[in-house]
């Protein structure tokens, strides 16, 4: 893995993500909110890619949420899909050519409320690809809406009062979902809220995308990311509030590998 | 290669394989459903891929996703299947990415749906519809040809008789003029270059580019794109009694069949009747019906709905001479659209009277 030199005396404003670009970033700025979590996790992604050296085989498949913005940043092919679609789309490429390393970024809305039949059915197809969800609970992207992972509890600008089951009814757990799919491998939670998380939510990935390569099945990581702006908090609270209530439900971890880990 | 009696859905199959189709994604729907099968069975002989999709949805978006990668793809559905599939279509327009949808339409209730589309924003893609299955062979293939020459996806348009009628066909591949290479194809190798290839209905390249389009130049350029595939693309047409008809009916797919026969009866015995057939039907063949709209002459449509492509030939008229429908819904027991007056004789009846009206309000 290669950075760039830190240009802190240089930046008297003090250090930007520029200074730690991984070099499958063409450009250090993006557009999404302080304290968003999303750029953390993607940067994760394209970093393991290089780590993996899977660089030139890789088509990244994008959904439609904040994080579609990042699809300029990458320096990995991309493919835009509509909501909800990019799993069919990744079936396309994958298929077409079996060779490719493809993956998928959606948001919990993209994939738990408008596609939820396309990634359960490319999990059932034990399709070569690994989707990666960016869950934070909320539609960031229209400003803070219940989607269907929010949590019981969480307030969102259609539930003032908080998720309510008796209204709203219960959130999907996703990843506890694919899971009991014989055609998916492999089922990981990671999060970005801590150092620790990213580390671990790194290692998830890396493993994901092994197994992708080694032409095992599906391959699915969910990773929680902050959305202060969303979660109508302040951007330093939304660390904490990410494990006070996301997590709390959303439960991070392995939750399945079946794959042979030789 | 030889002619052998071939059902329509096979033959459309073979032509598409011949046509080099290596990707195939379809849901059950008759009279479409007959294409999926025997694409599932022709392609993995050719190292193809077909993929029972578990909706039209996913249908769609697989197809999109093989043709970024610069495959030959083609989908398709019948009316209510591709009705899901519109929204994916139009944006599979804005990426600029070839593909072949089959329109395996019962009746012709759909000839807005397939020429005007039911997706989002400002789009156009070729329309074509064969009436017969030698024809289809041929259109099956040009339509592979227009999609890529074009970087836009190609609707094939049959119906049920042409799914299900079997004919002598010789299917070959056709040659058609060199293409400019798919160097825009998806496959991970332009990654880490600092210019990774994108595909996108909302964008055309990275911000990093040097040359960076942002999402209001792409649309502009989407609309120079259309406007030269509208000017460029050949519209095509069957055309009888041009010079002498002062009834010219105008029907297209297996209904522009019946007409054909029975036009050529009636010009047999000595009426002065025509047609013409549209075979594609975007981009319309507006300026050659434009050309016939002259003298005393009237125009008749047949089709069978309750008039839509009606509207296409009256924007060609223009006014200039009358234009009446003769069509009618397409319903009957079978659910196929098989209209209960798609039949020589009630269409003799009704092009002789529309005939007799016209030179009565001539005098």
């Amino acid at each position: 893995m290669t950075t760039e030199p830190v240009t802190l005396r240089e930046r008297p404003s003090g250090r930007m993500v520029d200074d730690f670009k991984p070099s499958l970033m063409v450009a250090g700025q993006h557009g999404l909110c302080a304290g968003c979590g999303e750029p953390i996790a993607l940067r994760s992604v394209v970093e393991i890619i290089e780590e993996l050296a899977l660089v030139t085989r890789s088509v990244a498949v994008f959904g439609i949420g904040c994080y579609t913005a990042f699809s300029g940043n990458f320096d990995v092919e991309a493919l835009q899909a509509l909501h909800g679609r990019a799993p069919s789309l990744a079936t396309g490429v994958k298929r077409a050519k079996p060779e490719t390393i493809v993956f998928t970024v959606q948001g919990d809305g993209d994939m738990v409320n408008e596609g939820l039949q396309e990634v359960i059915h490319a999990a059932a197809r034990g399709e070569r690809i690994t989707c990666v969800l960016l869950n934070n609970g909320v539609f960031g992207e229209t400003g803070g809406h219940m989607t269907a992972t929010t949590v019981l509890g969480q307030r969102t600008k259609n539930t003032l009062d908080g998720r309510d089951k008796d209204l709203h009814g219960f959130p999907i757990l996703i990843s506890n979902l694919l899971a009991q799919l014989e055609g998916a491998v492999y089922v990981a939670r990671g999060a970005v809220n801590s150092a620790g998380n990213v580390a671990r939510t790194r290692r998830m990935l890396k493993r994901a995308f092994e197994l992708q390569a080694a032409g095992a099945g599906f391959t699915f990581v969910e990773i929680l990311t902050m959305c202060p702006t969303g979660w109508f908090i302040e951007t330093g609270e939304a660390p904490d509030y990410l494990d006070e209530h996301l997590a709390a439900v959303h439960t991070i971890g392995v939750v399945k590998d079946t794959a042979d880990p030789g | 290669m030889t002619r052998r009696l071939v059902e329509g859905s096979e033959a459309i199959a073979e032509a598409m394989v011949a046509a080099g189709c290596r990707f195939f994604s379809g849901y059950p729907m008759t009279p479409f459903t007959e294409v999926l099968e025997h694409m599932a069975r022709l392609l993995p002989d050719v190292g193809g891929v077909c993929m029972n999709a578990e909706s039209e949805l996913e249908a769609v978006g697989m197809a999109w996703g093989a043709a970024s990668t610069g495959t030959r793809s083609a989908t398709g559905s019948v009316g209510q299947g591709l009705s899901l599939m519109q929204e994916s279509l139009s944006e599979i327009c804005h990426a600029r990415l070839p593909l072949v949808v089959l329109n395996m339409a019962r009746g012709q209730g759909d000839y807005y749906q397939a020429t005007r589309g039911g997706g989002h924003g400002d789009y156009r893609h070729i329309v074509l519809a064969p009436s017969d299955i030698p024809e289809a062979v041929r259109l099956a293939q040009l339509a592979f040809d227009l999609a890529d020459r074009w970087r836009n996806p190609v609707m094939f348009l049959g119906d049920y008789y042409l799914a299900h009628v079997q004919e002598a066909v010789e299917i070959s591949p056709l040659e058609f003029p060199p293409l400019p290479a798919k160097d825009w194809g998806l496959d991970g190798s332009s990654g880490g270059t600092g210019a990774a290839r994108m595909i996108s209905p909302i964008a055309r390249n990275k911000r990093g580019d040097p040359e960076y389009i942002d999402h209001g130049a792409h649309l502009g350029l989407i609309a120079d794109a259309v406007r030269a595939m509208a000017e460029g693309v050949e519209p095509l047409a069957e055309v009888i009694g041009a010079d002498d008809a002062e009834l010219i009916v105008v029907a297209y797919g297996t209904p522009g069949r019946y007409v054909r026969f029975v036009v050529e009866e009636l010009r047999r015995e000595g009426l002065p009747v025509g047609m013409v057939r549209p075979i594609t039907l975007w981009p319309f063949p507006t300026e050659l019906i434009e050309s016939l709209a002259t003298g005393d002459r009237a125009f008749a449509v047949y089709e069978l709905n309750t008039g839509q492509m009606f509207d296409d030939v009256r924007l060609a008229v223009l006014g200039r001479c009358p234009v009446e429908f003769i069509g009618g819904m397409s319903f009957d027991q079978s659910g196929f659209g098989i209209a209960p007056d798609l039949g020589v004789e009630p269409l003799r009846d009704r092009i002789r009277g529309t005939l007799d009206n016209a030179r009565k309000e001539r005098v």
